[in-house]
């Protein structure tokens, strides 16, 4: 398959990002700088990410909050124009499709944002549940998303956006906020567990905002990250990733996302297959308390005893150390354990620790 | 890219510097440092241990993956750079100062490069 360029290929060349190919796209996983300075400058000062290959989907008339609380497991009945809102989406044995969050423009007007590497399913999936009137559209090729994230994002922004056009809530957004010029959809929203925003403007925009926001963090220490960085600050602040911590397979009480499960709601896909389930796994935090690196799917043992699989796993720049999440046997999750990870044939003792890893002070 | 004419190199990205005729320092390359990225941790060989040309003898963790570094040379490991266990990060900062391991009793070697003929394969890469 050949892998589509994002509107800022260009620029991630001209600044000498390392190109991989990833769920579909060539996408810098690096700069010259490197994850580990990428990671600390967002955890100290600021980072600007093209998450171009995020899709948005739009649904919009009468029926649209109906389609979305049937579609969505989390409750989207009483949200306020510009609220975000987050939610897995089940399948009917209640495994997880994808995970997503939810822009309310307002009643009857919602924009939904879905994972790069599930875009295709999650399309083909959403156009064969719709019901009543709504109109469904795929924009995910027409939009380009940015995410400008860390302790000076606000002051970077504020170069560029009139101070009533920010969004000064967490999870909330301004619909049409003019940065420099741009149309964007403007939300304090991210990936990293760091103060930040998330930019969504027209693709033929994007190499301008790309160079504007760049300009305005000059002299405020921000530097271009890669995806990289971006999955390392995301397994530091302990969010879940598709493919890793979901799957079709893992429910989401399983996987620590039962705060975004409505069971009270009258009815949701998925909500039949998970009523009266108790999880048998669960999702844990480990610190590898010896020497080496945890990675993914690495069988977890106690006492010998295999009892579950690693999930993500890495070194973290701004903790320090090793780190990873885990499913294993809820018998066996509680905080304290110390368990053991096999590391290529290596049992490395690990700790189950507190999730998040970090959370911002 | 950061090659010195003293060493000889492999194609799998490790430098060799022979002590004597049959008792040399290995380590990584610039060039491998550069692809792998940052450095967080190296399982060190044992003293004592055997390595056998073109086998794994240790691994090295970036924060984006592990990789593989396969020895140059047959021998057995004499001496280990300890100062890697706790500053993984030397592999990055100067390759060709922070060596692995140094084998002795040489039997055999990798086809192994001089500096220009490693250049130009990296070239090529």
């Amino acid at each position: 398959m050949m892998e589509k360029k994002t509107p800022l290929y260009d620029a991630h060349v001209a600044l000498h990002g390392k190109i991989v190919p990833f769920a579909g796209f060539l996408l810098p996983v690096q700069y010259p700088s490197g994850v580990i300075a990428e990671h600390m400058a967002v955890r100290t000062k600021a980072g600007l990410f093209d998450v171009s290959h995020m899709g948005e989907v739009m649904y919009e008339g009468p029926d649209a909050l109906r389609n979305l609380n049937m579609l969505l497991s989390n409750d989207f009945t009483n949200m306020v124009d510009g609220q975000v809102r987050y939610s897995p989406m089940l399948n009917e044995q209640g495994g997880i499709v994808d995970d997503l969050i939810v822009y309310r423009h307002h009643q009857d007007k919602y924009m939904v944002v879905i994972n790069a590497g599930n875009c295709e399913k999650d399309v083909a999936w959403m156009r064969s549940k719709l019901f009543g009137d709504v109109q469904f559209t795929d924009l995910s090729d027409s939009l380009c998303e940015l995410a400008l994230q860390g302790p000076n994002a606000k002051a970077i922004l504020s170069k560029l956006v009139s101070p009533e056009q920010m969004p000064t809530k967490y999870y909330h957004f301004v619909p049409e906020a003019d940065v420099g010029g741009i149309r964007c959809v403007l939300s304090r929203t991210g990936y990293t567990g760091e103060h930040g925003y998330e930019l969504y403007a027209s693709a033929e925009d994007a190499p301008r905002l790309w160079a504007m926001l760049m300009e305005a963090g000059e002299a405020l220490e921000l530097i271009p990250c890669g995806l990289g960085a971006r999955d390392t600050l995301r397994l530091e602040a302990s969010m879940p990733l598709y493919g890793h911590e979901m799957d079709d397979e893992i429910s989401p009480l399983e996987t620590g996302l039962s705060w975004a499960v409505k069971m009270d709601k009258p009815d949701f896909i998925g909500k039949q297959a998970l009523a009266g389930h108790t999880p048998l796994r669960a999702r844990v935090g480990l610190k590898v308390t010896g020497k080496g690196i945890v990675r993914e799917h690495q069988d977890v043992y106690l006492d010998g005893v295999k009892i579950g699989q690693t999930t993500s796993g890495t070194h973290l720049p701004h903790l320090g150390g090793a780190y990873a999440m885990a499913l294993i046997d809820s018998a066996h999750a509680e905080q304290g354990t110390t368990l053991e990870v096999d590391v290529r044939g290596r049992r490395i003792p690990v700790e189950i620790v507190a999730l998040p890893f970090y959370k911002r002070g | 890219m950061n090659i010195p004419a003293n060493l000889k190199y492999s194609k799998s990205h490790e430098w060799v510097e022979f002590l004597t005729d049959t008792c040399a320092r290995v380590g990584i390359t610039d060039f491998a440092q550069s692809q792998m990225g940052d450095i967080v941790y190296i399982n060190l060989p044992l003293e004592g241990a055997d390595v056998v040309c073109g086998e794994s003898f240790t691994d090295i963790e970036s924060v984006k993956a592990v990789s593989d570094v396969f020895s140059p040379v047959s021998g057995c490991v004499s001496n280990v750079n300890g100062a890697l266990d706790d500053a993984p990060e030397q592999m990055n900062q100067s390759p060709y100062e922070a060596w692995i391991c140094e084998v002795q009793g040489i039997s055999a070697t990798e086809e192994l490069m001089d500096a220009a003929a490693y250049q130009a394969f990296i070239e090529e890469q």
